[in-house]
């Protein structure tokens, strides 16, 4: 098996994960597709790492998790404190920016 | 002694500021201030004439550099003043008439609560004017000829609680800005043919240019001296100027203002002379404006409206002088200087009469003023005397001159000209001797008016009647003087040159002619006013004097002309702005509406569209990556 | 690890490749398309999980645990933590509200995929290096070597950036009180005055056949009352209505004891 097909499984991953954060209207699941994509993107840096020798990518990869950790504390609990004030978590039901 | 010129300009402004900024604290010395700072202007002005007198014919001139006020590349205009004869004669004239009316205000303006501010603006008025004659260059005399009209402006309307002078303030305003707007063009013009706009250079250079150029700058000067001198068309301000007080009318007619225009033609001198046609046209509207003044001054019931259709006739004269060329300017100039004594006296009495009868105007209920107030008949009578051109007096010698000067130019020209001046020379008997005889002969017609209060004629207090005194003096004596041996032709001669005219009569034929109009004139006069009484309510009279009185028309002509046809134009604007601009600007911005409409349906609100749109963004910027790529 | 080093892999790897990838496309087509969210972030877990088995199939050992310990283990539990929180509502109906998105998200995500999977292909990677030399110090070795000389800044700055995250998760939830929090004697007070709920609320399970939160207890009637059950509970309709049984359990205790009572009147009356 040649190992660009990590790549190709990362570029369906996150194919399959933009898709949910586009039809999805849960903003939990919408959140839970931006972490599949992301970690899609962890993926292919961890075989890019593997292709070229070095740890470089695999670095990439760490901070992307650590940002993605800082991330995952903010919008929660933008969710949770919108939730507290529309008493929804649906995406949909933030719409103000329609005029 | 040169560096002594800005002070004569300085004092009055000074004394302007300071009454201006310093508020009420001045009320009580301001009138003193104001006086005391146009009499250091004069007695410097006098100085630097004793000193002028010393020195050669042509070594009289002084300059004095201030300071470069916009040096911009090749554009280099100077504060610098130049000090030569004609502008002698100008700054005696303008800072001693000046003066004295400065001292004739303190008491004719004595009951007004806003005195100190009256004499702000007069020396305001002196400044520009004093400005206007010392400048080395038609910009910086562009300054003192925009402060002469703020001046005015300010003087004109000081009563401004009435709303006949607040209008008469604002139409000297605006016919003085279309005779400025001549006068920047002309500047304009002069930039680009000479490079600069000093008058040296100027002056000097005429024979280098082509005459068209120098017409069209000579038209446009002419235009300007048009507006600030009253002259056709620009002429309707005048009469309107009577709203002010008094005094300003004697410092408008005599020293100031009016003869800014006379000015003007006369430093120009080198152009006019250059541009023949343009010559032509001056001493048309200097003919006309004689005829149409002298005509309109013949109607006038009002003392100060028939005065002030005299000055544009005097000063019809001095322009029909100044565009006979080199044989005239003198004569413009010398007339000019007698005029203002004359004038002044004759407005500073008749500012007197009506101190003394409870500010009426209307002429025919005066009569018989005489033995209620003599200095003022007698200031007044030698005034009259010396206008009318009574043999010996003044305004005999500086208006025979001209007569004499317009039958020279020669031709068929000089015989209608020669004709014009005589027959102003008799219109100008006839209703100054009207004035003289409705105002203070026959029997006293004045009644008690609507409150019951008879007007109690007295002769006005020292402060008004010594000024009319010394101007009286003037009156008799200074035309004599300047023709003592020719004495202000070899003043003037370096400045403006002077050729002595042929004229096809004899010097002795043309004084005789002129002194008979004059009794002409007189006779009729006396025939119509003086051997029976003078009705108290005006006869219908000729169709002629109601034209005359209705000043021939002119606002008339001006309301059909420029009003209405401005109303017109204005509307056709309006319509073709409404359909046309606003169309075309409706439209657009309703298309983008519409437009906008459409648009707007894509914007939902609902994150989950931008994300979509974001998502197939991402693939089109791939599909381009891949694309460059395959190129 | 002389596998890694070539451009194609191992048998086994290929194996675990194509089973556990088809694992983790399943996982995440189901993170997308189940109902509920908790079902959504258990399927995205399993994706992870599958995931981190890749990273230590790629050399990436650390990473590989990483993403165990703090994906799978910490954020996805943050993730039910908010699930729970938030609840159970009708945004987890899948019907599409939005007109034309799903077949705008279709294109989209076809037209992105398909030319993503193109442009990985046009390139035609061949040569894998491998991480035999990388990783020959340990590979934890060599990511610290990196990460505190080359990338010490950055990592630095991630530093901060988590601490701004955690203050700015803390203001973000946190409510400041506007009004002094009423104490036990007020909403005593306070019921006696509006005469609802007098005596205390009933404690949950009280009667009941089974000490579970989700059962209401009962008034003396035999009543449920659902003042006794969780908000949560009450609103996603989770109660468990024990109510007829307890009644019956009532019953039948009764007839018990009248049964027990009349045979020792029977005893009596035989005595």
């Amino acid at each position: 098996m040649n190992p660009v097909n990590y790549l190709y499984l990362a570029a369906l991953l996150f194919t399959i994960g933009a898709t949910g954060v586009v039809i999805r209207k849960n903003a939990i699941v919408v959140f839970m597709c931006v972490e599949l994509m992301l970690n899609a993107c962890n993926l292919s840096l961890v075989a890019f790492s593997r292709m070229h020798g070095n740890l470089d990518g695999q670095i990439l990869a760490f901070f992307t998790m650590v940002v993605a950790a800082a991330e995952v504390v903010v919008g929660l609990a933008i969710i949770v404190s919108l939730f507290r004030a529309r008493h929804s978590a649906s995406v949909d039901d933030a719409s103000l920016m329609k005029l | 002694m040169e560096n002594l010129i800005a002070l004569l300009v300085a004092a009055p402004l000074l004394g302007a500021a300071v009454l201006l900024l310093g508020g009420r604290r001045l009320d009580r010395a301001g009138h003193l201030l104001g006086t005391v700072m146009a009499a250091a202007s004069f007695g410097l002005a006098v100085v630097l004439f004793t000193d002028m007198l010393g020195r050669a014919g042509d070594d009289r001139s002084l300059h004095q550099h201030l300071f470069s006020w916009i040096p911009v590349g090749g554009f280099q205009a100077d504060v610098a003043f130049q000090l030569d004869q004609l502008s002698m004669t100008f700054v005696l004239l303008i800072t001693g008439v000046g003066t004295l009316i400065h001292v004739y205000s303190i008491g004719y303006m004595e009951h007004d609560e806003r005195r100190r501010r009256f004499f702000a603006y007069l020396n305001l008025f002196l400044a520009a004017m004093l400005l206007l004659v010392l400048a080395d260059n038609y910009l910086l005399l562009y300054v003192g000829w925009e402060g002469v009209g703020v001046a005015s402006y300010l003087l004109i309307g000081f009563w401004q609680h009435k709303p006949s002078a607040a209008t008469a303030a604002k139409k000297a305003f605006l016919v003085n800005r279309v005779g400025d707007v001549g006068l920047s063009i002309a500047i304009m013009l002069m930039f680009t043919t000479f490079g600069t706009f000093a008058f040296g250079p100027v002056l000097t250079s005429t024979g280098e240019t082509s005459e068209g150029k120098l017409t069209a700058i000579a038209l446009m000067l002419l235009l300007a001296a048009c507006g600030k001198s009253a002259q056709v068309p620009l002429q309707s301000w005048l009469g309107d100027a009577m709203e002010g007080p008094t005094p300003v009318s004697a410092l408008i007619h005599a020293a100031t203002m009016v003869t800014a225009g006379v000015y003007l033609i006369t430093r120009s001198g080198a152009i006019f002379n250059a541009a023949p046609d343009a010559q032509t046209v001056v001493v048309v509207v200097g003919a006309v404006t004689l005829l149409f003044g002298a005509i309109v001054g013949c109607a006038k019931d009002d003392i100060k409206k028939a005065l002030a259709g005299s000055t544009m006739s005097q000063i019809g004269y001095m322009v029909l002088a100044a565009g006979l060329g080199p044989i005239g300017y003198v004569f413009a100039i010398m007339h000019l200087v007698t005029h203002g004594f004359f004038k002044a006296g004759l407005f500073l009495g008749a500012g007197s009469v009506m101190h003394g009868m409870n500010d009426e105007v209307d002429m025919r209920k005066y009569g018989g003023l005489r033995k209620y107030m003599p200095v003022t008949f007698v200031t007044f009578g030698l005034g009259y005397l010396a206008i009318i051109g009574f043999p010996g007096l003044s305004g005999f010698w500086s208006k025979d001159k001209i007569i004499e000067a317009a039958f020279a130019k020669g031709g068929a020209e000089g015989w209608i000209l020669g004709a014009v001046t005589l027959l102003g020379a008799a219109l100008t008997a006839y209703y100054m001797t009207r004035v003289m005889l409705m105002t203070f002969f026959g029997e006293k017609r004045w009644q008690p008016d609507a409150e019951g209060n008879e007007p109690h004629p007295h002769e006005s207090p020292k402060s008004m009647t010594i000024p009319m005194i010394v101007l009286a003096f003037g009156s008799v004596f200074a035309g004599g003087l300047f023709s003592l041996g020719d004495s202000f032709i070899k003043w003037l001669e370096p400045v403006t040159a002077f050729e002595h005219g042929h004229s096809p009569l004899s010097a002795a034929v043309v004084t005789s002619a002129t002194v008979v109009v004059l009794l002409i004139g007189v006779g009729l006069a006396w025939l119509q006013y003086g051997r029976k009484p003078v009705p108290v309510v005006a006869p219908r009279g000729s169709l002629l004097t109601r034209a005359a009185r209705r000043d021939l028309g002119q606002d008339d002509f001006n309301h059909v002309v420029l009003v209405r046809g401005g109303e017109h134009l204005t509307r056709s604007l309006v319509y073709v702005d409404h359909t046309l601009v606003d169309g075309v600007v409706n439209g657009t911005a309703a298309s983008v509406g519409g437009l906008s409409g459409r648009l707007r349906k894509l914007q939902t609100g609902y994150a989950r569209t931008y994300a979509v749109s974001m998502f197939g963004g991402t693939a089109v910027l791939i599909a381009a990556t891949l694309l460059m790529r395959a190129v | 690890m002389s596998l890694l080093a070539a451009s194609a892999t191992s048998t086994g790897e290929a194996v675990q490749f194509w089973i556990l990838g088809t694992v983790a496309v399943l996982g995440a087509l189901s993170t997308v398309l189940m109902k509920k969210a908790v079902h959504s972030a258990l399927c995205l877990a399993a994706t992870m999980i599958v995931l981190a088995v890749f990273y230590l199939a790629n050399g990436a050992y650390f990473l590989g645990i990483v993403q165990i310990v703090v994906y799978t283990g910490a954020i996805m539990m943050l993730f039910l933590f908010v699930v729970m929180l938030v609840g159970v509502t009708a945004a987890d109906s899948l019907k599409e509200t939005l007109k034309g998105q799903r077949w705008l998200a279709a294109l989209a995500a076809l037209g992105f995929g398909i030319l993503l999977i193109a442009g990985i292909g046009q390139v035609g990677i061949s040569q894998f290096n491998g991480l035999a030399a990388a990783n020959s110090g340990g590979n934890v070795q060599g990511l610290a070597a990196l990460i505190f000389t080359k990338y010490v800044f950055a990592f630095e700055i991630t530093g901060a950036l988590l601490i701004t995250a955690t203050v700015g998760a803390m203001l973000l939830t946190h409510r400041e009180r506007t009004e002094r929090a009423s104490t036990q004697r007020e909403l005593a007070e306070k019921r006696v005055r509006e005469n609802t709920h007098v005596p205390p609320l009933p404690a949950p399970g009280v009667y009941a056949r089974h000490n579970a939160v989700d059962i209401p207890g009962l008034l003396p009637d035999g009543t449920p009352s659902e003042l006794t059950v969780n908000k949560t509970l009450r609103e996603r309709g989770q109660i468990r209505d024990v109510s007829q049984e307890a009644l019956d359990d009532l019953k039948a205790l009764e007839q018990r004891s009248a049964e027990r009572l009349g045979r020792d009147r029977e005893e009596e009356n035989a005595q």
